[in-house]
């Protein structure tokens, strides 16, 4: 068994002077006061990366600048699935016994440790050095390619994808630490910037400072707790040009599995904690992990199903789209709202029921897969 | 490892567009590599592409992270579906459709040759 016993986030946007360690160190600081340890019992630890500050061994780096020396320590890079596939292996390595308490953490000055084209140009690194990155492709390219493709195949609009920007912005509105707090409608959406057509401005997650943290543990250490009720991966390509066919793309398989693993089914899910990159990723996600069929994720979103007060209540901090999205960290905050979520501490964000919550994390152009049911228990 | 000889292409400056084909399996592949990623099997055979195909994909980009590529905005990334039956990324013309038949061209890019697709009727 393992259990998420502590969550430690900051606010998303800009830190003026903040390094990646620091935004690191403040969100661990606060996931290992939440679980009510003190620093010298965490004996694992996992990190993500750093865009701006990279090094070979960020574990170790980060180890000793917080001022802890783990039994087991390494970085993980799956892109944004890498939360997840933290939260995986910490959940593997207390089951093994290797380690009692795992810190899972991430941060990074993305925002403002380098110029946004900077940021671009070093993401759009995911793509083929020969066949892709040539031709000028971005983040946002990637994914226009595959929302024309869906869009096309499904008949899916611009103002469905619209949908999912307005939710997760009304879901941002009441939490302090999201980066982006003014409402916004269908309209706003559909008259922002072109960025990578069909994708516009605000179909796009920002780039942003911000940490995230997570404690996993053997044993409970408190009255509520959050326990990893199973999980799996799939990885069926890195690049856009070698994706499988839309509707065998590897969220299918991952949850599939994740299903098997955890004996759940989604008819069972309370809450879903979903990646959102673009409104495109979320739309293809939902419908890829059983939320909604096929093209109908938007008229479920405009029903009010996705909101706080809906039926499955959907990244009720606001997601990477509006809460924002720091690198490893982005994808972070959606396990620590589900676990402030289902121990009833989302302040006025709580939903009714989060008994049991759906999670999954999406890295390089769909390519790598991390699904995860985690479930409260007294 | 191989002596077969390579055929340049785009991706070393040459107009043409190259695949990979299986001797084994018969599998074909786009990302040159010395080997078969579907059975492992050594030196697949080179083979040049017809340049004929269908959009399969399309983005517009808008906005470009270099002063190189900004200078050609907006510019349409496509997926392509060639006729020999792999799949690649190039550029087109930017009123192209999925399901529209193109036919391929050379054209310079941010200081490099690359494949663009042009629509045929």
């Amino acid at each position: 068994m393992s259990f998420i016993t502590g969550v430690g986030l900051t606010a998303y946007g800009r830190h003026e002077g903040c390094s990646s360690l620091d935004l690191m160190s403040k969100a661990a600081a606060l996931a290992i006061a939440d679980a009510g340890l003190k620093r010298a019992e965490i004996d694992g630890v996992l990190c993500g990366y750093s865009t701006v500050s990279p090094h070979i061994m960020l574990a170790t780096v980060f180890a000793e600048h917080f001022g802890i020396k783990p039994v087991y320590a390494h970085a993980v890079q799956v892109g944004g699935a890498t939360g997840l596939a933290m939260a995986m292996l910490a959940h593997q390595l207390v089951e093994a016994g290797v380690a009692k308490h795992v810190l899972a953490v991430g941060g990074e000055n993305r925002l403002t440790g380098q110029s946004r084209d900077a940021s671009i140009q070093a993401l759009a690194q995911v793509g083929h050095p020969d066949y892709e990155v040539p031709l000028g492709p971005t983040i946002p390219a990637y994914y226009g390619l595959v929302a024309s493709g869906y869009m096309h195949e499904f008949g899916v609009t611009q103002e469905d994808l619209a949908e999912f920007a307005v939710l997760m912005r009304k879901h941002a509105l009441t939490h302090r630490g999201a980066q982006f707090r003014e409402a916004i409608s269908v309209a706003d959406v559909m008259a922002s910037k072109p960025v990578a057509l069909p994708l516009k401005l605000l179909d796009c997650c920002p780039v942003s400072d911000g940490g995230a943290a997570f404690v996993v543990s053997r044993e409970t250490t408190s009255e509520i707790s959050v326990r990893v009720r199973g999980c799996a991966q799939a990885h069926t390509h890195q690049h856009v040009t070698a994706a499988p066919p839309l509707s065998e793309l590897g969220a299918e398989i991952a949850v599939a599995r994740a299903k098997q693993a955890a004996r759940v089914a989604i008819s069972d899910v309370r809450y879903a904690a979903v990646y959102d990159s673009f409104t495109i990723t979320l739309a293809m996600l939902l419908e890829d992990l059983g939320l909604a069929g096929r093209g109908e994720a938007a008229s479920r979103a405009r029903s009010g199903y996705f909101s706080r007060h809906g039926e499955m209540p959907l990244n009720t901090h606001g997601g990477l789209l509006s809460y924002g999205h720091c690198g490893v960290g982005g994808a972070m905050a959606h396990l620590v709202e589900t676990q402030l979520q289902m121990t009833g501490r989302a302040a006025d964000r709580q939903v009714r029921d989060a008994s049991l919550a759906l999670l999954h994390g999406d890295g390089g152009v769909l390519s790598s897969h991390v699904t995860m049911f985690l479930e409260r228990v007294r | 490892m191989s002596e077969r000889k390579q055929l340049a292409d785009w991706t070393t400056g040459a107009e043409a567009i190259v695949y990979q084909s299986c001797a084994r399996c018969g599998s074909l592949q786009y990302f040159r590599r010395s080997f078969c990623s579907a059975c492992g099997a050594a030196d697949p055979l080179d083979k040049r592409a017809s340049g004929e195909g269908r959009v399969y994909a399309t983005t517009l980009v808008c906005r470009a992270a270099t002063p190189e590529t900004r200078a050609h905005i907006p510019y349409n990334i496509i997926l392509v579906d060639t006729a020999e039956g792999f799949r690649m990324m190039a550029h087109g013309d930017n009123d192209l459709c999925i399901g529209d038949k193109v036919k391929a061209r050379f054209a310079p890019f941010a200081g490099r040759l690359i494949p663009y697709f042009e629509k045929t009727k």
